[in-house]
């Protein structure tokens, strides 16, 4: 079953050039129906490891001869956010993309896209999840410039530039292990590696590795591409960008490799926590200023993913269980900013928020999922992103770390003010008179907005079966890092 | 008609050997299993004999045999056509990319099982989206002006 993650979008994705040439519409019929069938088979993948993870040979040659995929906590839960928000965009791309021309080629790349992400989650082998990586990031250079504009073409080429140095750091590392353990299945590296005694060449490794991921999930000081490119895409695109891309091919990969492959050191532990410090602070002091609706958001993205990878470069079970479930409430309240953004976009023609000017008002959909979702990334009890930053906060002081604790009250409390600055303008200022001539988007859009609102307040009244369902086996996968090794090779 | 393209020279000998080049290419590609070469060296030699053509003779004369739309529906389909062969052990009711077919004498012209097949699929997907990619660089232009939206914004 676990290979289908990857086979459904890659069938959507060869087969929507085909009937897209015949009927315009049917291509984003098919894309809907693949991003559903995606839906209802991660949330199958929940269950299917309660008795235990899966471990899938394709070929049926066994792992460490063959390519395996391995679907496991960590795999389940980020396989729910990549087909959570992938399904909600395509919902929302329904009507949303109607405004661009070629929709068959949109679909295509975002169908590639969700298999790429997907890959990543479930491949077991490492050259398999580069090559996910790049049907990923390739796609998603291809989607930033899909308008087509020279403000897109350029944010594109940058992104392209610098996801390809990125691309060719994690190449190098890659191919520096496999010269050293021959081998790519990642359990199998990971138990050459715990008998070898080359220090040096796994501390490089894990250096290149650092850098190339940290590239790609958009981490101070790797994250000058990220305001540049979220923005520039169509909205459904920068929701996948923010709420999905940065986290999967970014902190997943990471944190797979470190927990998994090799041992999390406290050294390892003091870089991510740094990271994590320096992406919170300086994202969202960046964000403050910022005019440009979806330009704010993608600044927020940065210090969010500090505070994620802060919680989890903690190394203790409540910091990574904070860091995960921050990681899940980011990627829904993000997702539905950029799509609020979009509505306002659609509705108004303009992001600048002066301009926008408290016209959002026309707009009850928008501006009711807009402020829940704003209030859930300032961390408002009781929605959801309170108590994924509470627990963060908590598990910092546990591990007595006093200025990672307090900069994340302190860059609670500047997002709080951030998003007061976009709700006053955007929505509660006095309209002008363009207020009149704007509408509601279509009901696709607004339903995609109001179903990702709900998961923000569903999430933050029930967050402790959520934990126990979905975020607790992930943590125990990398709290018991070496525990890959048996269950892949068996033992 | 007007004369597009080189000199009479370049056509008479391009006229030779592509037909030379698109047979090496077939080579390649089905002696993938046994010799150096395969589905992608096969699919860039064939896409190599469509560019020679498009050099020679304009871009008129080859796009009678091969135009942007083929290419775009012969890539889709040959990775379809990847796509299934990989599923065809899932419909036997095994693993995904199982080699199901006969694997026949080793060495032998049709040997290996699912392996040529896939070198096919392979071939056709690379030759139409390598001679896409050179389309698209050569041929078509995005106008400046043109925000390629619909409403003109």
């Amino acid at each position: 079953m676990v290979v289908f993650f990857v086979v459904i979008p890659l069938l959507a994705a060869f087969l929507i050039p085909l009937v897209s040439k015949m009927r315009e519409g049917s291509a984003r019929v098919l894309a809907v129906l693949s991003g559903s069938l995606l839906l209802l088979l991660s949330i199958a993948g929940i269950f299917m490891i309660k008795n235990g993870s899966i471990v899938y040979s394709l070929g049926g040659w066994r792992p460490p001869f063959g390519i395996c995929m391995v679907l496991d906590g960590l795999s389940v839960l980020f396989l729910l956010v990549i087909n959570l928000i992938g399904f909600i965009a395509l919902l929302y791309s329904w009507d949303y993309i109607k405004r661009y021309s070629s929709q068959g080629l949109y679909y295509t790349l975002f169908c590639l896209m969700l298999a790429g992400l997907n890959g990543v989650a479930v491949s077991g082998d490492l050259f398999n999840l580069y090559v996910f990586l790049e049907i990923t990031s390739i796609a998603s250079y291809a989607l930033v410039a899909f308008g087509t504009q020279a403000e897109e073409l350029e944010a594109a080429f940058k992104y392209m530039v610098l996801g390809s140095v990125a691309s060719a750091f994690i190449l190098l590392a890659i191919g520096i292990l496999f010269g050293s353990v021959s081998t790519l299945n990642m359990a199998d590296i990971a138990r050459s590696l715990a008998g070898s005694e080359s220090r040096k060449l796994i501390l490089f490794c894990l250096g290149l590795f650092t850098m190339g991921f940290s590239l790609k999930a958009g981490l101070v000081p790797f994250h000058t591409w990220l305001p540049d490119a979220h923005p520039a895409a169509p909205a459904p695109v920068s929701a996948m960008l923010s709420g999905v891309v940065i986290k999967v091919i970014g902190i997943y990969a990471l944190i797979r490799l470190v927990f998994n492959i090799f041992i999390f050191t406290p050294a390892i532990s003091q870089i991510f926590i740094w990271m994590g410090i320096i992406s919170m602070s300086v994202g969202v002091l960046l964000a403050i200023g910022q005019w440009d609706f979806k330009r704010l958001l993608a600044y927020h993205s940065i210090s969010q993913i500090g505070y994620v990878i802060f919680g989890i470069g903690l190394g203790t079970p409540l910091g990574i269980i904070g860091g995960l479930f921050h990681l899940f409430n980011h990627s829904v309240f993000k997702s539905l900013l950029f799509l609020n953004a979009g509505s306002l976009e659609y509705a108004t023609g303009t992001r600048k928020l002066q301009e926008i000017n408290g016209s959002g008002r026309a707009m009850p959909f928008t501006s009711v999922s807009s402020l829940v979702a704003s209030l859930s990334i300032a961390g408002v009890p009781p929605l959801c992103g309170f108590w994924s930053k509470l627990i963060i906060i908590i598990a910092a002081f546990q591990a007595g770390n006093i200025i990672g604790g307090i900069t994340c009250i302190l860059v609670g409390m500047v997002t709080l003010a951030s998003f007061l600055k976009v709700q006053k303008y955007a929505f509660s200022k006095q309209a002008g008179d363009i207020v009149s001539k704007i509408k509601e988007v279509p009901l696709t859009m607004a339903a995609a907005m109001s179903v990702l609102a709900l998961f923000c307040v569903l999430i933050g009244l029930f967050f402790v079966p959520f934990l126990d369902q979905l975020i607790r086996p992930a943590t125990n996968v990398l709290l018991e890092g070496a525990n890959y090794v048996n269950l892949i090779l068996g033992g | 008609m007007k004369e597009s393209g080189m000199s009479l020279i370049v056509k008479r000998i391009t006229r030779i050997t592509v037909s030379l080049i698109f047979m090496f290419g077939v080579y390649i590609l089905l002696h993938g299993h046994l010799t150096p070469g395969g589905g992608f060296a096969g699919g860039v030699i064939i896409a190599l004999s469509f560019i020679h053509l498009v050099l020679a003779f304009g871009k008129e004369t080859a796009f009678k045999r091969l135009d942007q739309v083929g290419a775009s529906i012969a890539e889709s389909f040959g990775g379809l056509m990847f796509l299934g062969i990989a599923l065809l052990g899932v419909f036997a009711g095994k693993e995904f990319f199982l080699n199901v077919l006969p694997k026949g004498t080793p060495f032998d012209l049709f040997s290996s099982g699912i392996i040529i097949l896939c070198n096919i699929a392979i071939f056709i997907k690379v030759g139409a989206g390598l001679f896409a990619i050179f389309v698209a660089l050569a041929i078509m232009r995005i106008p400046v002006d043109d925000p390629g939206r619909e409403d003109g914004r």
